[in-house]
């Protein structure tokens, strides 16, 4: 949920990195993480187990700027993606404001992403949101791959509506900044609706 | 679609202040913070010094969501309060509706002091938060009512 604090001059607002297990949520965060000056960001806090797999969440606070004399810092977290961690991924949905969807492009990976997506909508809904009316972007990660689906297959499988799809390499941090880009310029375009 | 932004005014935000404040003092407590259930800081008062207060903040709704969710598990609506004592620093967390007041303390106060006054303040901090989000969200009212589409391309060059 955006929250503007008119006293500190600041608004937040929480994007969710969503996908299947090692589809590059957290190389996604790291990538930013690696890639900003220290002054714009806060910690990498990484709640994982001893094999680095996502245990609840990672979060980091980042500073894009100022607007209207109001500093923008989005929270960017993502979600456990094995599939016995569901507990948490909904508990983390909560008070979203927008949602990366990042796709293993790998052919053996399609039905985790299929799975990954239904899972959600599914869990969006029990939050009582909408991902049709909720800033969305697809994000087809590990293009850099030998044995990856055609992007047309992809999107033919994964498009929701019309949200912006990205090609990336998270490793390399390839679209990891143009994807942050649009899901963040969707978040603050809802914010001049209202 | 989005949750409605929450907007906290400068007035309100002092107000909250005041009675952190007034909480730490009375707690004998290092810090006091004010976060809400999804993780956002609202307030901090006390002697932050090196603490990520950002972090602790997201944290501590992390920990809030994962012993509630425990609690359903098990037939409870939910834990109102949490506690983790450490060797120096302590921290105490209470359910406020929305919000987690959370206070760190350390040998100069008890976790029974701090439980006390922190429920003694529970009922201001409800209140005070039941008009926040009650209060009509006026497109007037956000500073990004007039938001262009340079603005948005600005933050990113």
């Amino acid at each position: 949920m955006t929250f503007i604090n008119y006293a500190s001059r600041e608004i937040n607002c929480k994007i969710v990195y969503y996908g299947p297990g090692l589809c590059g949520k957290t190389t996604n965060l790291q990538h930013i993480f690696e890639a900003t000056a220290p002054q714009a960001r806060g910690k990498l806090i990484s709640l994982a187990t001893e094999t680095d797999r996502t245990l609840f969440f990672d979060f980091m606070p980042l500073e894009l700027g100022t607007v209207r004399g109001f500093k923008t810092r989005f929270h960017l977290y993502t979600v456990p993606g094995q599939v016995f961690y569901d507990a948490s991924r909904k508990l983390i949905l909560k008070g979203v404001d927008g949602v990366v969807f990042v796709a293993d492009s790998q052919e053996e990976r399609m039905d985790a992403n299929v799975e990954s997506l239904y899972n959600l909508e599914e869990n969006l809904r029990a939050q009582g949101y909408d991902l049709m009316k909720l800033p969305y972007v697809l994000q087809l990660n590990k293009r850099d791959l030998p044995n990856i689906v055609p992007v047309g297959d992809l999107t033919a499988e994964l498009l929701r509506k019309e949200e912006p799809v990205v090609e990336a390499v998270a490793a390399t941090g390839a679209g990891v900044f143009d994807t942050l880009k649009a899901v963040a310029k969707q978040v603050l375009t809802e914010l001049r609706k209202g | 679609m989005a949750d409605t932004p929450i907007l906290l005014r400068e007035n309100q935000y002092h107000q909250i202040k005041a009675v952190l404040a007034r909480l730490r003092m009375d707690s004998s407590a290092r810090v006091v913070f004010l976060v809400d259930k999804d993780g956002q800081e609202i307030a901090v008062q006390g002697e932050v010094g090196n603490i990520d207060t950002t972090s602790l903040a997201s944290l501590a709704a992390g920990n809030v969501a994962a012993t509630g969710g425990m609690a359903q598990l098990i037939g409870e609506k939910e834990f109102p309060t949490l506690s983790h004592e450490g060797e120096r620093e302590s921290i105490h967390i209470s359910v406020i509706g929305r919000l987690l007041l959370v206070v760190v303390f350390d040998e100069r106060s008890t976790l029974g002091l701090v439980k006390l006054r922190s429920r003694q303040v529970s009922q201001t901090l409800s209140t005070m938060m039941d008009e926040i989000t009650k209060a009509e969200f006026d497109e007037s009212d956000s500073p990004f009512a007039e938001i262009t589409d340079e603005d948005i391309d600005s933050l990113f060059q």
